[in-house]
Parts: structure tokens; C-alpha cells; sequence
């Protein structure tokens, strides 16, 4: 906690939090020192005066100085509401933590309680408590102590419960040590952070209450005075002098503030950790853009559903861009499948979002050429192909349990862009989504429907994906891992489905996996990704025989088949993969190749087409032999 | 796939039931709520030191009187007996007479209470009305770190305006509204123009932090897949953000709504206070202030009563309304 402290100062909120509570606790304690005598001083001939040259904030109705007096009152405001806070916090940890300690039903009989004391807001426990206490200060703070109990005690409870599960504690609970010394020794330790950012934001609410009561005039009694009690006297003389009872407001304000942005501030930063969401923020290298031509045939074929010439995606970085993927070149005919194929942050994911114009900002998506059935897709702005992109491409996610809206109904999901592209009326758009449910093998798909997506299993949802593809006349469909979230069997039916689809409807399909079987049992060719480039390109058939790049070889010897010896330890690559802040000068595999040169390590291989496919290797040659000869051994 | 089919079995057929299993235990708490409530308003009298009916009647009053009102308000029978004669009147809607003015209570809190539901109704819905649309707004406007300035701008408005308790706020809007322009009634309830400084004052606070609560909920719903898939059927922007991400950052939302109205109704004890309002806030302070007793107790029970509904009512509705019934074990 302490470590955490000096990091609250580093924000300008928690600065200024801080320096506000330093001068409110300087003015409490000096306040009445330097001031006593003038906020009490009376001056009968000047009551109930204006502002003036004396009085800056004018007079009460005994002529006393309304502006020191509201400086006055900030010890006994402050004190009252540190009191009132410590008594609350610390009943609070006493009835948060008794559950834990007390005997299994006692406990949950306590909780229960807490839970119905909860119930009723903070101000009604205070006035039924302020009734039964009688009026005076003392049993003001009592009743505001016991008030804000309840909810810090739920929280202590909350908090202090999820640590009581875990192993370390449930270990040391069994092997006999004292519950006591392990809720002090391994709960509280655990919890002590969120209780405090609490506990400084429970101090505003308990200075407000305060004031609440005291303005109500069951708080402070006269005559002693908080900023509530001044206000209430203000209030009174609010057409003549308004900062009577605006100063005091102004000093709650002031002081509310300082508690809350302290607290804000402490959150902010205890809750940095599971905060931050880390995407390219440390320094990335200076990116070399070179394009990758596959020059291998003329790009003169009329019937590309998707011609993409060196794309690149971009982010912007602390230490200038950073580049998932650094030009990718892929063409997919009508009916084609092209899998793509290449471990996690090998930038095939960000080449899906960015051929689907579906990156966001802060993504850059730029690119030689990105042509969708003879669309410039990079011309115009991106809603001006809405209708073509809407109707003819779509997208299945990998992951079917979050990919459906979970408040709508299959059904809408499935129409409204049916009903927004190609115009069709509510009851053909529905007729539709009916006959498309029906069309992925849906059983009862009128039912189906109506229903929502929690009452759909994994496979059902990815299918109604697909579906929901159907619903226009895709020319592609980008499946990013569609099979990932999904067990062996239903993974078959989902793969089966897309093929039934290619072979129906002619639509190419481009299929991201970092599984390299699911990809070959699907795909006419193989495109595979490293470090945000396409290192080989084959066809699917010759992937096992005819691999040349060490990476693919690579890949395919981490895919256990029937022949695989099922007691060698699995096959996996060596190494990590490319960071894309930080991508080296060469061959970006080099480091984890065992074929590498110095001439890998110099200069970065480009893709080159020949007979079998393309490769950037340069020992693409050798690198077949070796795999003969490993496999003539 | 076994276990898969499982789970869909029970996906399929659990959430009528779940929702009604729900709903049982929510009103098995309400109904411990309200008991709880009843006793503790029932023992607050009990509870007083020394003779209430002597600290209500003052010092000075003659000892016959203060035995006649004991014995009027069943004070000297044993406390199982009142108990039970206190549960028995609640029943039949009487709340005992005011020790001062001898009116029957129920009577009075009845007449109070519209005072005070026409303050604390049209606030709730001002609150939503301002937090919703500046909460979406601000989430899509400043999503994905776009529009720094503007984000510190709304978040830092948003913590100064929260921290500004209802009767500073009330007393800022009189001074500065209806003392300095003179456009708006200061105090009393006269005509609709005398709403607007009260509800204004009600509903600030709680708006400033429910617009954080809805952006932060709206931000965290807009990088949802499947969002990413409303917009992959590339669907106009306002209905991407209003169809399919805005309900699903709402139900959290509405979530707090029953806690935020409870809170509001206290909150009128202040405000009413401020602007003189005839409601139930005033009443309860100045029976607080004069010890009667009965209308104190009677006030706190409607109050309790009031929280206590509102909090069961909106999370049984948002159970039906949110399909996926996610509140199940809470």
C-alpha cells in the first residue's frame, strides 16, 4: 500500500486532492487558534450585515463575522467527520469480518442481516438512530458511525471472503492456526487497499451526512458550530446576504472534493494493474517498408472476389508506428478457399480485421491495393460501402459465445441487415432469416428464432453466424478461428458448413486458423504468416510434402497425426515469436531457425514465386533437402 | 459435447424458472426487510430514554395529562402486548394519533408523502433523462482515447458536481436563481415553477454519477465482439450504438436505479428543508425536533418502506428484462 502512495501524487488529481486535505487539516488545527476570538466576538450595533471591507462575508444576527467563523468551524467539521468515519470503519471491519470468524450459520445469519440493514439509505439510519440517541453531537456521530457500518461492512465481507477461499488461506485454516491470526495475517493484508480508497471516500459521504444533520439542526448544537449549522443560520438571511449561506456550502464543496479526488486518485492508481490495457506501447523499431510482390502471374483475372497488393495495419506507438502487418499481397478467386496460417501475433487476425475493413481506430490499414469484387475499397469514405460490404462479405468471429448480442433475439440479429442493404420488408427479412436458419441445419429454426442467444449451444451460434451471412449473397466470408472455442465434433459440422457454403454459392472463402489440419482439410492453398508477412504461399495438398520454409516445416511438425508417437512429447517451436514493436533487420525468423545464416540475419528475404508456390527463404532450396534426409533417417 | 448438450438443455429450460426462484427469494428478503423494519420502528419508542410522552408534552405539563396519553397510546401494557397491537393497527392502516396534535398520523404522512413523490418522481426521471444520452454521448465520443480533453473535462465536471451535497446545491440554485435573477419561487409550492429548483437540486449529484457509471458501462459494451459483429453487417452508427451496444450498457445501470431512488427520497429530508416544501422530509425533522414520537415512527416506516420496495421492484424487473437472468446468485 505504502509503494502505492507516492504514485497517487504523480497524477495532477491526486495532487491536488492531497494539497487540499493538507490545507484543511492545517486550517483545522490553526483556525481557532488565530481566529477564535474574532468568530466569537459579538457586535450588536453591525448584525446581519452585507459584505464588507470588515466583514468579508458579513455578519450573523449577533454581528458575529460569518467568514472566520466558517474558518473556525472547519476543526470541529473535520473532527466530527474523522470521528464519525474511524467509529464507522472500524464497526464495519468488526461485523465484515465476525462471518469469517463465527460458526458457518451464525455467519450467514450476520450476512443476511448486513444485506437488510443495506436496504435502507444511510440518511433514515442516521434520523432513527438520531431519535433513539436523543439530539446532541455525541449521538450524531454515533448514529453516523453505526449507519455507515453496514455497507463498509459488506464490503469488508465481500473483499475478505474472496481471500478466505483462496488455497494459501484455506491451508493455513486447516493446519490449526488461529482464525483470528489468519484473517490479521493473510486477510487483512490482502484487502487493506480497496478498504482504504473506501474508507477515504466514506470520510466525504460521513462530512456531508454530517452537515446534512447539523443543517437539519439535529447535528451540532448551538453553541457549537459546523459548517452545517452555519448554513442553516445563513439560510435564513439568504435574501439579504446569500454567501452567509454559500461560504459554508463552499467549504463542504472544498472539502468533499479533497476526500473524493484523494480517493479517486488512490483507485485509479491501486486499480492501474488490472487497468491498463497494454496494445503497442513500449518503443517499436523503425519499420522498413518493402513490398513483398508474389509476382508470380498476371492479376489480369476478372473474377478476384478480393485482390489485396502490400497491406499494411499500423499503431501508433509512444516511439512512432508500430506494424502488426508489413505487406501482405493475397488474391482469392470466386469460390476459393485460402487458408491462413501462423502462430498468435503472426498479424493473420489483423489482416482478416483489415481486408473486412473492420479495424478501428486507432489502426491504420494502408495498402497498394485493396479491391473487393472490383471495388476500390481504400476510395471513397468507408460507409460508402456499406451496401456491398453488408450484403456480399461476412465475417465469423472466433469466438461464437460473444460474437451474438445477448439482449436481442436471433431473429433481429439476422434481418437488420437484410432489412437496412437490400431493402427487404420486415416479413421477407424474417421469411429469410427462417429459411438461412433452416439452411445451416438448424432444427426447428421458426422457434429458433425467437429465441435468444443464451439458449444457444457454441455450435449453434457459430452457425447462426454463418446464417447471418447468408442472409445476403456473400462472395466471401472471413472466418477469423472459427473453430477454436469449439470441441472436435461440432468443429467437423461448423468447417462442413462453410464448405457446403463455398460449393452452393461459389463464395471464397479465407480461412485464419493457427491450427494447420483444419486449414488444410478446408483450403485449396495455404498462406503462411510470421512476423506480419506471408513466408510461403503452397498449395494446401503439398503442404506436408513439399514445405520449404522452416517455419511451415516447423508448424507442421507441431501437428500430431495418427503417425505421431503418441509418448514423444509434443513437437513445439523453439523460441518466441517477433515482438511487432521490436522486428529485427533480417529474416525476422532467423533467431529461432535452424538453418540461419548470417545473411539472414542481414538481409530480409522476399517472396519469390516458382513452380510449387512462393517462399521468402534463402535457403528455401536447402531447406527441402534436409527434409529428406530427416526423413530418409 | 455431451456436457455441451447438457448445458443447453438447461439454458433452454431455466430461465422462466430461474427467474421465478429469483423473484421468491427477493421477496422472501423484502418481507424480513419489512419486519425487521416494523420492529425497529415499533422498539425506537420503547427505546427512547426516560418518558417520551413527558419529553414530547415538556416538563411543565401536568402529571394527569401525561398518564392519560400513556395510557392512550398503551404505553403501560406489557411490551408483548403492544407488540402485537402495534402489528394488528399496522394491518388496518393505523398508525397511531400524533402526540401534539392528536391528528391520526397515517392521515398526515398520506399527505405528506404526494408532497414528497412529486418532488422525488420527476427527479429519478430527470436523472436518467440527463445520464443516458450524456453518458452514451461522451462514451462513443471519446472511445479508444480519442478526445482526451474532453474526457478529463466531462470526468472532472462529473467528480466536482457529485461531491456538491442536495441541500448545498439547493442553497447555491436559491441564492444564485431565485435571489439574484428572481426568476424561479425561492421556497413554498406554488405552480410548476416551483418544482424546477427542487428537482433541479435532487437530481444533479445523481446524474453526474450515473452518466460516469452509463459511459464507463458503454465503453466496456462498444469493444464487445459483438458489437464488432453488428458492425461487420455494417449497420448505420446510431444503431450500432443505440440498438446494439446502449441496452446491453443499461441493465447495469438500471441496476443501481432502485438504490438511487431510495437515496433520492431520503434526500428530499433536505431539500425540503431548504424549500420549505410540504412534503414528508419537513414532517420528519420537526416530529424529530418536537419528539412526536408516533409521527416519527410512522414516517420511518414509510421511508424504509418506500427503499425497500423500489430496491426488490427494479431488480425482479431487470431480472425479466435482461434474457440472460445473470443476477441468478446474487
Amino acid at each position: 500500500m505504502r509503494r502505492h502512495w507516492p504514485q497517487v501524487l504523480r497524477t495532477p488529481v491526486g495532487i491536488v486532492g492531497i494539497a487540499l486535505l493538507t490545507i484543511l487539516l492545517l486550517l483545522a488545527v490553526l483556525a481557532p487558534l488565530l481566529w477564535g476570538d474574532r468568530a466569537t466576538a459579538t457586535d450588536t450595533g453591525d448584525i446581519l450585515s452585507g459584505p464588507s471591507s470588515q466583514h468579508w462575508a458579513g455578519t450573523d444576527d449577533l454581528g458575529r463575522d460569518i467568514f472566520f467563523r466558517t474558518l473556525v468551524a472547519t476543526r470541529l467539521s473535520i473532527v466530527l467527520t474523522l470521528l464519525a468515519t474511524a467509529l464507522g470503519v472500524g464497526l464495519g471491519l468488526l461485523l465484515g469480518l465476525a462471518p469469517l470468524l463465527l460458526p458457518r450459520r451464525l455467519g450467514r445469519i450476520m450476512v443476511a442481516f448486513l444485506n437488510v440493514l443495506l436496504g435502507f439509505p444511510s440518511l433514515l439510519m442516521v434520523l432513527f438512530l438520531a431519535v433513539i440517541l436523543g439530539v446532541s453531537t455525541s449521538s450524531a456521530v454515533l448514529a453516523i458511525g453505526v449507519a455507515i457500518a453496514s455497507p463498509f461492512a459488506r464490503l469488508v465481507h465481500t473483499l475478505g471472503a474472496g481471500i478466505a477461499e483462496r488455497d494459501y488461506v484455506a491451508a493455513a485454516r486447516i493446519s490449526g492456526v488461529n482464525p483470528v491470526r489468519v484473517i490479521v495475517r493473510h486477510v487483512l493484508p490482502n484487502v487493506a487497499e480497496p478498504l482504504v480508497v473506501n474508507a477515504t471516500v466514506t470520510a466525504s459521504s460521513v462530512l456531508l451526512a454530517f452537515g446534512g444533520l447539523s443543517f437539519l439542526g439535529i447535528g451540532v448544537q448551538p453553541p457549537q458550530y459546523d459548517w452545517g449549522r452555519l448554513m442553516q443560520d445563513g439560510l435564513g438571511s439568504i435574501y439579504t446576504n446569500p454567501l452567509a449561506a454559500l461560504l459554508p456550502g463552499i467549504a463542504f464543496v472544498v472539502t468533499g472534493l479533497a476526500f473524493n479526488l484523494t480517493g479517486e486518485a488512490a483507485a485509479g492508481t491501486f486499480g492501474a494493474k488490472s487497468r491498463s490495457r497494454s496494445r503497442w506501447t513500449s518503443p517499436a523499431a523503425p519499420v522498413t517498408v518493402r513490398p513483398s510482390g508474389s509476382g508470380d502471374e498476371e492479376h489480369a483475372r476478372v473474377a478476384d472476389v478480393l485482390d489485396v497488393r502490400d497491406l499494411h495495419v499500423s499503431f501508433p506507438g509512444p516511439e512512432g508506428p508500430i506494424s502488426p502487418v508489413r505487406g501482405v499481397s493475397l488474391t482469392l478467386r470466386t469460390g476459393e478457399a485460402v487458408g491462413v496460417v501462423g502462430e498468435s501475433g503472426s498479424g493473420k487476425s489483423m489482416t482478416a480485421l483489415a481486408v473486412a475493413q473492420l479495424l478501428e481506430e486507432p489502426g491504420r490499414v494502408t495498402a497498394e491495393r485493396l479491391t473487393f469484387c472490383e471495388t476500390d475499397l481504400q476510395a471513397g469514405a468507408r460507409s460508402d460501402h456499406d451496401a456491398l460490404l453488408g450484403t456480399s462479405l461476412a465475417v465469423v468471429f472466433q469466438d461464437p459465445m460473444s460474437s451474438l448480442n445477448p439482449v436481442m433475439r436471433i431473429g433481429s440479429q439476422l434481418v437488420e441487415a437484410a432489412r437496412r442493404h437490400q431493402g427487404l420488408t420486415r416479413q421477407e427479412a424474417s421469411d429469410r432469416a427462417v429459411d438461412r436458419l433452416r439452411a445451416v441445419h438448424l432444427a426447428d429454426p421458426e422457434r429458433r428464432a425467437r429465441q435468444h442467444p443464451h439458449e444457444f449451444s457454441g455450435g449453434m451460434r457459430q452457425r447462426t453466424m454463418i446464417a447471418m451471412g447468408l442472409m445476403g449473397t456473400p462472395r466471401l466470408i472471413v472466418a477469423d478461428e472459427p473453430t477454436t472455442a469449439l470441441d472436435m465434433t461440432v468443429q467437423r459440422q461448423v468447417l462442413d458448413l462453410l464448405q457446403e457454403t463455398r460449393r452452393d454459392h461459389g463464395t471464397a472463402i479465407l480461412l485464419i486458423s493457427h491450427d494447420v489440419s483444419v486449414v488444410s482439410s478446408v483450403c485449396d492453398r495455404v498462406l503462411v504468416m510470421y512476423a506480419g508477412r506471408i513466408v510461403e504461399d503452397l498449395p494446401s495438398a503439398d503442404l506436408r510434402t513439399k514445405a520449404r520454409h522452416p517455419y511451415t516445416r516447423a508448424l507442421i511438425g507441431a501437428v500430431p497425426d495418427m503417425a505421431t508417437d503418441l509418448d514423444a512429447p509434443l513437437t513445439t517451436i523453439p523460441g518466441q515469436p517477433v515482438d511487432p514493436r521490436n522486428v529485427p533487420d533480417g529474416c525476422a525468423y532467423a533467431a529461432r531457425c535452424p538453418l540461419a545464416t548470417e545473411r539472414c540475419r542481414q538481409d530480409d528475404p522476399v517472396l519469390v514465386a516458382d513452380a510449387i508456390g512462393s517462399v521468402a527463404c534463402w535457403h528455401a532450396d536447402v531447406a527441402l533437402d534436409v527434409r529428406i534426409e530427416e526423413e530418409a533417417r | 459435447m455431451v456436457i455441451q448438450q447438457a448445458e443447453v438443455q438447461q439454458a433452454v429450460s431455466r430461465p422462466r424458472g430461474r427467474w421465478w426462484t429469483f423473484a421468491g427469494r427477493r421477496v422472501r428478503r423484502l418481507l424480513i426487510s419489512l419486519w425487521v423494519l416494523v420492529t425497529a420502528s415499533f422498539l425506537m419508542i420503547q427505546l427512547v430514554p426516560g418518558d417520551p410522552v413527558r419529553a414530547a408534552l415538556g416538563t411543565n405539563a401536568p402529571p394527569d395529562l401525561v398518564a392519560s396519553r400513556r395510557a392512550q397510546l398503551g404505553l403501560d401494557d406489557p411490551l408483548l402486548e403492544q407488540y402485537l397491537r402495534y402489528l394488528g393497527n399496522l394491518f388496518t392502516g393505523d398508525l397511531g394519533e400524533s402526540i401534539l396534535t392528536q391528528l391520526p398520523v397515517a392521515d398526515t404522512i398520506v399527505q405528506r408523502l404526494l408532497g414528497t413523490l412529486s418532488l422525488a418522481v420527476p427527479a429519478f426521471l430527470l436523472t436518467f433523462a440527463i445520464a443516458i444520452p450524456v453518458g452514451v454521448a461522451m462514451a462513443v465520443a471519446t472511445r479508444r482515447g480519442r478526445r482526451r480533453r474532453a474526457e478529463l473535462s466531462f470526468v472532472g465536471t462529473s467528480i466536482v458536481l457529485s461531491s456538491i451535497p442536495e441541500f448545498v446545491v439547493s442553497v447555491a440554485l436559491v441564492a444564485v436563481v431565485a435571489v439574484n435573477l428572481g426568476i424561479l419561487p425561492a421556497a413554498g409550492r406554488d405552480g410548476i415553477g416551483s418544482f424546477v429548483l427542487p428537482v433541479l437540486a435532487l437530481s444533479i449529484g445523481p446524474a453526474a454519477v450515473m452518466s460516469r457509471i452509463v459511459r464507463v458501462e458503454m465503453l466496456a459494451v462498444l469493444d464487445a465482439d459483438y458489437v464488432r459483429t453488428a458492425r461487420s453487417k455494417r449497420l448505420s452508427s446510431l444503431r450500432i450504438n443505440l440498438r446494439h451496444a446502449l441496452p446491453n450498457a443499461v441493465t447495469a445501470t438500471l441496476t443501481l436505479s432502485g438504490i438511487m431512488f431510495a437515496a433520492m427520497v431520503a434526500g428530499t429530508v433536505l431539500v425540503e428543508n431548504v424549500f420549505a416544501w410540504p412534503g414528508l422530509g419537513s414532517t420528519i425533522v420537526s416530529s424529530i425536533r418536537s419528539r412526536d414520537y408516533p409521527l416519527v415512527q410512522g414516517s420511518v416506516l414509510v421511508y424504509g418502506a418506500i427503499a425497500l420496495l423500489a430496491n426488490t421492484l427494479v431488480d425482479v424487473a431487470v431480472a425479466a428484462l435482461d434474457p440472460r437472468s445473470t443476477i441468478g446468485d446474487s
